[in-house]
This record gives structure tokens, C-alpha cells and sequence, in this order.
């Protein structure tokens, strides 16, 4: 055997037991157990301490409460969103109490009025309704009751009946057109009111056969519009006139 | 290890003509897999299992079993904040107006085809009067990380801090975690930060250390009108999977290829 091979050899050698070690000591325990990680990360984590309760633990003790809150309008509204997180008071009641927000800055974070907020979610605008008196003096928080809706079309939908009013359909009902269910006035987007769904609807009235008024606009039903509903041309609360 | 292979072409050298590679190659072949099993040499064959796992499988509970995802419904949301509020308490996430693990964004659409987007503070104040006028339609929608399976941030980082875990959330390991932000700028989502204290890339857990204990994340918790909905994928019961069956679902940049696990419902087009 030359000379050199044996020294080779010691070096590879030397050089193989240094990376063991080095990877005995380099690499932490659990990396590679259940993927290219560390798996105590997951342990770690796993065992950080919650802060939120849940809503199941507060019923546990405050079952009257958690009864009268699951028949009312905030039946989906954690206990923790108004109290804060509670899992303190669960592990030591004495000790740690959650807040009861009495103050008049909290219900509008979201009742206060807001363009960007769902059309039908209760809104009121904070400094023009009942200014100074807090909320709870007047709403339960815990069995609130949903808001009274304004009887007529105009107090929410006030663009088109300002817009009707000056038109030649002033004197149209919204009802002649529209039917709408009596949950629309507490789901407006769940419940639409209908649209007319036919050509003959509107030839009611402006179709030449008909027996309204002479003064209404004719128009033949069978030429004009094609497939079309009419309504999707003409803007019936705005009319444009002849 | 090396004598082994060494031997017979030493001999053969002193003998006859010397090796030629394609020999040498083929013969040492064989001791490859004995040299591999050296280097791997101090890792324990069977994993070992740490008392907290441990712990939680005695409790039922199989990470395997679990593929977690959450659905928005933007329609639902009232920009209240209340999810950003208790994500920042569960987690401990620093107050400063920019490190967020979940954040409300306000879109505002002007009748001239304008966009703004805000988020003032993340939401967690709510949100001040709209100043904008001629508005054609303005609505929140929440946002925090996407919880991708096919994550960037995993792939880019160089260690091997991020991962996901067997029930599909990405974690970091805020140990082993080198603090060179190359994850943050993987995120297609801006969904992470570097924590000031701990120099550890941060983001959202799905509230992991609640999912082992059965509970649903905090923002999930408090959302007062449930825009947000937790659930389990692999399950066809939960709340998440009834969900995606009854409303149109798109995920944010669906043509980064990321495998976002955050569904929205009826998604507006403005919406990226």
C-alpha cells in the first residue's frame, strides 16, 4: 500500500467523526420528526395559555344569564366581545372579574352608524340619538329587542322616494309594484321585495289597449323593447317624460 | 468504513493494472447506505414523544385527523374591530398600530371606478366617518393569513423555522427562528411581522394552542355576526364545510398557486 493511502484515510476518518458530532450537537433533538421542524416548536406553542374562555364556559356558572341571552337578538354574540377575555376569571372567580362596559362609547363600535356596515344591521347615529344617556338604560344588552321599523318604503329607501315624488309615478304606491314579505323590515338583504316580471305588467297602463287615463304614454307592446323587461331600460321612479 | 472499500483495489493495484473509475464506482456502491446510516448516526430511530403531545393525544386529540380552515363573509362584517382586539390580547401581539395578526380592511368604491382601501390601526378602534363622497358601494373585509397549503414563507425560509403542521396550520418556531424576515417578504398576503422583542418572524396560528383544547380561534369567538366561521375540512359536519357548500367561495390571489385555506364568500372584484 503506498504511503499516502493510510494517511488518507486518517483524515476522511477524522473528517466522518467530526461531522457526526457536529450534527449530534448542531441539529436540535426533534428536528426531522414529523417534518423538516423542530416538532417541540409544535409542543411549545401547542401549550401557550388561551386568554378567551369561550362562551361555553361562561354558561357553565351564569346559566340564567346565558339562557335569556340565547332567546334574544345577541344569541351570536360571545359574552367575551362586551366583557372581555375571561379565562382569569374561570381558573380564579373571586379574584379576577371581568368588566361590565356601562359607558356609552361601547354599543356603537357596532351600532354606530356606518355606510360600510351590511344594509338591515341595527345602526344608530351616537351624537344625535338620546345624547349623554348610556344605552343600558333603555336596551338589554343580554335580551336586546330589535329595532321598530318605520312603517313607510321612504324612511330607508329615501333616494328613490324623493325621486318618485317628482315624477309622473308620484302617484303610484311603492305596493302597486312591489310586493314585500314582513321580514324584509328585519332582513332587508335576506328578503327582497319583487320587481315586476313581465312586459304586460307596466302594458297595464301603457300598453294601447289599455283603459287608463288618455294622458299616459302609449307604447306598442309587441314592437318595442324585444325581450326586455321594462324596467331595465326605463327607470320607473324617475320616468322620463315625452 | 473506508478500509472496506479501499482493501480489494489496493491489492488489485499492487497486482495488475490500477482501477478504473467505472469499477471503483460500482464496487463502493454498496457501502453507501452503511456510510448514510453513520452520518445520521445519534438520531434516535423512533420519535420521541414530548410530554405536552403526549399530553394531548391522551385527550383524543390526532393532529393527523385535522386539515383546519376558516371561511369570511365579508356581507357580515361590521368592522367593529372586536376580532383584531382579541387577537392582539390571546396572542400577546405588541400594540403598535403595525404589527397585526388579523386586520379589517375598509374598500371604498366612488361612482368614477376610484378604490381606496383602509386600515386605520388595523380596525381595532372601529373605523372613523367615511369622508368620501359619490360612493357606489363600500363594504370591510377581514383579512389575516391565508393558512396557505402550499405556503411561500415555508419554502423560502433557509432553517426550517416555518412549517406546517400536520393538521394544516403554518407555524414559526420562534426559537430556532433567525429573524431574516425572507418569509415576510415571501407572504404575498403581508400576513407577517417581525416581533421588536423576540426577532422572530410572527404570525397568525389559527390560535393553535385553542385548537388543541377544542376551542375555535379568539377572533372566530367574539365576531359578533360570525363573518368569520372555523372548521375543520376533513370533516363534513363542521360549520366550515356547510359553509362552503352554501355560498360561492373565492381565496385571495387564487393565481399565485398558494392554496390559500381562507375562503371568502361572494367576494367583491375590487378585493385582492
Amino acid at each position: 500500500m503506498p504511503q499516502q493511502v493510510p494517511r488518507l484515510l486518517i483524515v476522511f476518518g477524522l473528517m466522518i467523526a467530526g461531522l457526526v458530532t457536529a450534527r449530534r450537537f448542531l441539529i436540535p433533538k426533534t428536528f426531522g420528526e414529523l417534518g423538516h421542524y423542530r416538532a417541540a416548536a409544535v409542543d411549545a406553542i401547542a401549550a401557550r395559555k388561551i386568554k378567551y374562555a369561550g362562551r361555553a364556559a361562561c354558561g357553565a356558572c351564569h346559566d340564567d344569564i346565558a339562557k335569556t341571552h340565547a332567546g334574544h337578538r345577541h344569541a351570536g354574540v360571545s359574552c367575551e366581545v362586551c366583557h372581555g377575555p375571561a379565562a382569569g376569571h374561570v381558573e380564579a372567580p373571586a379574584d379576577v372579574r371581568p368588566p361590565a362596559p356601562r359607558e356609552r362609547g361601547q354599543c356603537p363600535l357596532c351600532h354606530g352608524y356606518d355606510p360600510s356596515r351590511p344594509t338591515g344591521f341595527p345602526q344608530i347615529d351616537p351624537v344625535a340619538h338620546n345624547p349623554l344617556k348610556p344605552c343600558i338604560s333603555c336596551h338589554n344588552p343580554h335580551a336586546p329587542e330589535p329595532p321598530r321599523t318605520p312603517e313607510e318604503c321612504g324612511a330607508c329607501h329615501g333616494q328613490i322616494a324623493r325621486a318618485k315624488a317628482v315624477s309622473p309615478h308620484a302617484l303610484l304606491e311603492c305596493t302597486t309594484c312591489h310586493e314585500a314579505d314582513k321580514r324584509h323590515k328585519i332582513e332587508p338583504t335576506l328578503s327582497r321585495p319583487s320587481k315586476p316580471a313581465s312586459r304586460a305588467f307596466c302594458g297595464q297602463c301603457h300598453a294601447p289597449e289599455a283603459t287608463s287615463a288618455k294622458e299616459i304614454p302609449r307604447v306598442d307592446m309587441a314592437a318595442h323593447g324585444e325581450q326586455y323587461v321594462c324596467w331595465q331600460c326605463h327607470y320607473p321612479h324617475f320616468p322620463e317624460l315625452k | 468504513m473506508r478500509e472496506t472499500e479501499s482493501q480489494p483495489q489496493a491489492e488489485r493495484s499492487g497486482e495488475a493494472a490500477p482501477v478504473d473509475r467505472r469499477t471503483f464506482l460500482s464496487q463502493s456502491l454498496p457501502v453507501v447506505p452503511t456510510l448514510l446510516a453513520v452520518l445520521q448516526g445519534g438520531q434516535p430511530e423512533k420519535p420521541q414523544q414530548t410530554e405536552a403531545r403526549q399530553l394531548a393525544e391522551s385527550r383524543g386529540y390526532k393532529a393527523s385527523e385535522h386539515n383546519y380552515a376558516m371561511g369570511i363573509d365579508p356581507a357580515r362584517c361590521i368592522g367593529c374591530g372586536r376580532c383584531v382586539e382579541a387577537c392582539k390580547t390571546e396572542n400577546d401581539v405588541p400594540r403598535d398600530p403595525f404589527y397585526f395578526r388579523t386586520w379589517i380592511e375598509r374598500y371604498v368604491v366612488q361612482t368614477d371606478g376610484e378604490t381606496t382601501v383602509a386600515s386605520p390601526d388595523g380596525g381595532i378602534k372601529g373605523f372613523a366617518r367615511i369622508t368620501e363622497t359619490g360612493i357606489l358601494r363600500t363594504f370591510f373585509v377581514p383579512k389575516l393569513c391565508n393558512q396557505c397549503a402550499n405556503p411561500p414563507c415555508v419554502q423560502v425560509c433557509p432553517v426550517g423555522a416555518t412549517f406546517v403542521t400536520q393538521d394544516g396550520v403554518v407555524l414559526v418556531d420562534e426559537e430556532y427562528c433567525i429573524g431574516c424576515r425572507y418569509c415576510i417578504q415571501g407572504c404575498p398576503y403581508g400576513a407577517r411581522f417581525l416581533h421588536p422583542v423576540t426577532r422572530a418572524a410572527e404570525k397568525c396560528t389559527f390560535c393553535y394552542h385553542r385548537l388543541v383544547k377544542d376551542l375555535v380561534p379568539a377572533c372566530v369567538e367574539v365576531c359578533p355576526t360570525q363573518a368569520r366561521v372555523f372548521g375543520d375540512l376533513k370533516l363534513r359536519s363542521s360549520p366550515l364545510s356547510r359553509f362552503m357548500r352554501h355560498n360561492k367561495i373565492q381565496t385571495l390571489k387564487a393565481h399565485l398557486n398558494t392554496e390559500p385555506k381562507v375562503y371568502y364568500a361572494n367576494l367583491d372584484g375590487e378585493v385582492s
